[in-house]
Formats: structure tokens, C-alpha cells, sequence
């Protein structure tokens, strides 16, 4: 069995107090190895974004089951209980945006270490592990231990890809993560990226600009707004 | 037209599978009636260690009775808690008696309250608030009791130099933190906080936020947290149940609940916030 397995898979919104639904992607089917990376395509608004979400149940997809090969078992991410997918989150399922989402008084340090301790490590180490990985992103050292909610946007963003991609996945969930960024940190995401796919982790990915990870990509799906699906090997 | 009040879709989630621990806390069918008023009907609360589940929905919702029936604080007219803890292992701790459940009450539970005065006694000294869990326990050694007092109100990172200062002479920040000294002070495996930042200053409202959110890292600490306020379940909660009138309405994780809420009432919720 794959990694993942995805089928029929479909999401609709309902909207209460407009009493209608509205569409957003349907009937999605595809497969992804361990060590693959897919890119989503597709224009603006065809549901790119809500499949990332769906795939981490930020969403409840209305339909269809995406069957993942969780280190315990196979798992179908639309139908599992919340506690299996919280734990997913912890020790398997990753998702990157471009946002950071800062707490008052929380150093950067603190935050990019938080999903090692959240998966079992202790502090120190974590902290340590931190530095590494805030240091490869080039985050200045003087503000390893500031409150991020004072930064600028392109030191959040450091930050934000430190924490995001410190703690090991097996699937990781890429939302947009190249987009405004610098040109030496895009390429530190790029180097960091590679060698994750190295390690063997699955990557599903929308990226505004995708020639800054072409050479990453083995597959790509791309949503159009017919919600048909076109799949084609990217050699 | 015909409304359509609830659109809970037909979504079937499996049972837990990956987690292999047993919750925690498991609360079945609580209802309870104050006269002609059902403030909780059927409500069905589950928690597994190390989880903090929040509870959300406006005022007279039902949430605040719903943590006073886990805090055993009042019985409810029907329904059953059991806690996954040796001494009480699969007894319906409604069914003990009253000085059973006092004591499975101060070992086991902590709480905080929105309201300080309904938690410590505003003339002794903080310290003393927090020794007294340990005196019911038995505990009679002055220093010991002082030490763990301190110990307790380090960790929750209350000023030490203020230890022996009454709460009543405190600010509403720091009394909340010596509610929450004494809460943790005989390490309890389930903490409820009722709306415990509610009425704070909103940088103080951060400070007591990260403290928390700290304290519940460090310790493994299944927390049920009840609040109005969406930030602070955000920032706090793995899990959220919705209720409204007395039901929940709607359950799922943080994210979900927040960003694709499938409840008529909670996308009201949710859209209301500034």
C-alpha cells in the first residue's frame, strides 16, 4: 500500500445562513509514495489550498476517504477519530504555510522547538535542535531568544519554516510556503526540502511560484474548476 | 422555505484507533435541572490524559454547569463520570459518598475559577491558600507545607516575594495564578479552568495564556478549559465541544471547529468574532 491513498475524494461547504452549498473539489483519486513530492495545480480558487486542508482535517472532506499508512496501521484521515488525528499532527502529518502564528512572551527558540517537545523530547535538547534549525534558515542569533511577535514579516517567515519543519514527518502538507520569501531563505527551504524527500518524506504541495521546487516534484494533479483531474508523472 | 436549523452531516468518525490509552475522564448523559430550567441535557464529555479539550458557547449555554458536575461540585439528576485512576477505576463517582467524593475531589481535581473569591480566601496569606490542599491531605510539617507551597507558586510563576501578601491586596493576574498554584499543588491529573483569563487585562489575559500553556507541556496535564472566548481557546485547546442551550452541538479539533464549522450555531459563533 501506498503512503496514501486518496479517493473520491470531495468537499463541499455548507453555508447556514445563506442555506446553500458550495463547491469547492470532487472526486479527487491519486496515490503517493513514501519519498514523493506532488505539486498541485490548478488557477486560482479550484480548491487547491482546501485539499492540503482536507488531508490534515482542518477540513471534514463531505466525501470519499484518504487512506494513510500511519507508522501503527492504516488510517483514513476523513473518517478518523480527532485524538488519532491530533496524534498524526504530533508524530506524522505536517502542514507548512507562510504564516507564523506568534505568542506574546514565547522566544523563537521556544517556538521552533515546542513540536519536538509536543512529540516526547526533552527541552534541552529540543532547544538545541532549535538553534540548528533557526540557524539554517539564517535567522539572526541576536534573536534567537526575542518574542517574534515584534519581527518583521521576512523574520516571522524564517521562524515559521524553522518550526514548521524541525520535528520529523512523514507526510508533509505544503501550503504556499515559497511565496514572498527572500531569495537566500527560499533557498534554504528548497536545500531543506530536498533533503526531507531524501529522508523519505512525502510532500503534497501548492506552490505560487512551483519552478523555485520543479526539481523536486516526481507528480502533479491539477485541479480545474469542472473538478476534472488530470495526473501526469513529471519525469 | 423550510430551515434547515442543524446541517451536523451525516459524517460517521471511526473510533480511536492510533491512541490506545483510555480517556481519562469520561462523562456519560449528564443532565441536570435548576426548577423549570434544563441547564444540561444529555451531555457526554470525554478526555484523554495529556489533552486539553476546551468547551465553548455564550452565556447560560450550560458549559459552567457542565465543569461544575466534573468538579463534583453539584450531582447531576442523571448520567455517570468515571476518571481512568487506580483508586476509582471504573466507579461512577456520582454513586460515592459525599466524603468519598470530597476525596477523590481534592486528590485528583484541580480547578480555577473565573471568579478569584470562589477559589482562595482573600485574607489568608497566598501562601496559605496554597499549604492548604497539602493540610487536608494530612500534611503538617511547617516547612514541608512551606516549601511545596512555594515550589507550587514558582511553577506558576507567581513572585515569590509575595508569597505571604493576602490575594485580597493582589491584582486579578496574580490572584489567578495563586488560584492556580493551589490548583497544581497536589499534582491533579485533571485541571478544569472556568473562563480563568475572563475580566484580565489582555497582556496580563497573554501572561496567564503562556503560563498555562507551558505548565500543560511540562506536565502531561489533561486540562478541560470552558471560555466565551475563541482566542483563548485557540491558543489552548486540542479539541472543542460547542454547546447551546444545554446540548453540545457540535464537537471536533481546534482547527476544524474554528475553520470548518458544520453547525448552523457555530458558524454563527465563529463569525461573530472580531
Amino acid at each position: 500500500m501506498p503512503l496514501l491513498q486518496v479517493e473520491s475524494l470531495t468537499k463541499r461547504f455548507y453555508i447556514d445562513h445563506l442555506q446553500r452549498e458550495i463547491d469547492v473539489f470532487a472526486d479527487l483519486t491519486f496515490t503517493l509514495e513514501a519519498g514523493q513530492f506532488m505539486l498541485i495545480g490548478g488557477a486560482n480558487g479550484v480548491g487547491k489550498s482546501s485539499l492540503l486542508r482536507c488531508l490534515f482535517r482542518t477540513y471534514i472532506p463531505t466525501s470519499g476517504t484518504a487512506l494513510f499508512a500511519a507508522r501503527q496501521g492504516n488510517i483514513d484521515l476523513a473518517h478518523a477519530a480527532d485524538v488519532d488525528i491530533a496524534l498524526l499532527r504530533r508524530e506524522e502529518l505536517g502542514f507548512v504555510t507562510q504564516f507564523l502564528r506568534p505568542r506574546p512572551r514565547v522566544s523563537a527558540l521556544e517556538l521552533v522547538a515546542e513540536p519536538l517537545v509536543d512529540g516526547g523530547m526533552a527541552w534541552e535538547e529540543a532547544i538545541e535542535q532549535a538553534r540548528e534549525t533557526l540557524d539554517s534558515f539564517g535567522l539572526k542569533q541576536p534573536l534567537w531568544s526575542a518574542y517574534p511577535t515584534t519581527f518583521s514579516g521576512g523574520e516571522q517567515q524564517k521562524v515559521n519554516l524553522a518550526r514548521a519543519l524541525i520535528a520529523p514527518r512523514r507526510l508533509l502538507l505544503l501550503d504556499e510556503p515559497t511565496a514572498s520569501l527572500d531569495s537566500a531563505t527560499r533557498q534554504s527551504l528548497q536545500a531543506r526540502l530536498a533533503e526531507l524527500k531524501a529522508q523519505g518524506v512525502a510532500m503534497i504541495g501548492v506552490f505560487h511560484h512551483p519552478e523555485d521546487i520543479l526539481h523536486l516534484v516526481d507528480s502533479e494533479i491539477r485541479l480545474t474548476t469542472t473538478s476534472e483531474v488530470i495526473e501526469h508523472v513529471v519525469d | 422555505m423550510m430551515a434547515i436549523s442543524n446541517h451536523q452531516s451525516n459524517h460517521r468518525f471511526d473510533a480511536p484507533r492510533l491512541v490506545n490509552a483510555s480517556p481519562l475522564v469520561q462523562a456519560v448523559g449528564l443532565s441536570k435541572r435548576y426548577g423549570a430550567i434544563e441547564a444540561v441535557t444529555g451531555v457526554n464529555v470525554e478526555a484523554y490524559p495529556g489533552e486539553v479539550l476546551g468547551i465553548v458557547g455564550e452565556s447560560g449555554s450550560g458549559k459552567s454547569t457542565v465543569l461544575r458536575l466534573l468538579n463534583l461540585e453539584e450531582m447531576p439528576d442523571s448520567g455517570t463520570y468515571t476518571l481512568d485512576i487506580p483508586s476509582v477505576l471504573g466507579e461512577d463517582l456520582y454513586q460515592l459518598d459525599r466524603f468519598a467524593r470530597r476525596e477523590v475531589q481534592i486528590l485528583n481535581i484541580g480547578v480555577v475559577y473565573q471568579n478569584p473569591h470562589l477559589g482562595l480566601r482573600m485574607r489568608f496569606t497566598s501562601s496559605g491558600n496554597v499549604a492548604e490542599r497539602l493540610l487536608i491531605t494530612g500534611e503538617r510539617t511547617f516547612a514541608t507545607l512551606r516549601q511545596a507551597a512555594r515550589d507550587s507558586l514558582a511553577i506558576s510563576e507567581f513572585p515569590l516575594n509575595r508569597m505571604d501578601d493576602p490575594p485580597r491586596v493582589l491584582s486579578g493576574g496574580m490572584q489567578q495564578r495563586v488560584q492556580l498554584a493551589k490548583a497544581l499543588a497536589l499534582k491533579p491529573a485533571l485541571l478544569l479552568l472556568d473562563e480563568p483569563t475572563t475580566g484580565l487585562d489582555v497582556s496580563v489575559q497573554a501572561l496567564v495564556l503562556d503560563t498555562l500553556k507551558r505548565l500543560q507541556r511540562e506536565r502531561r496535564m489533561t486540562i478541560i478549559l470552558v471560555s466565551h472566548d475563541l482566542g483563548v481557546i485557540r491558543t489552548l485547546a486540542d479539541r472543542v465541544m460547542v454547546m447551546r442551550h444545554g446540548r453540545v452541538v457540535e464537537q471536533g479539533l481546534t482547527d476544524q471547529i474554528l475553520e470548518d464549522p458544520q453547525d448552523a450555531y457555530t458558524q454563527q459563533l465563529v463569525h461573530a468574532k472580531l
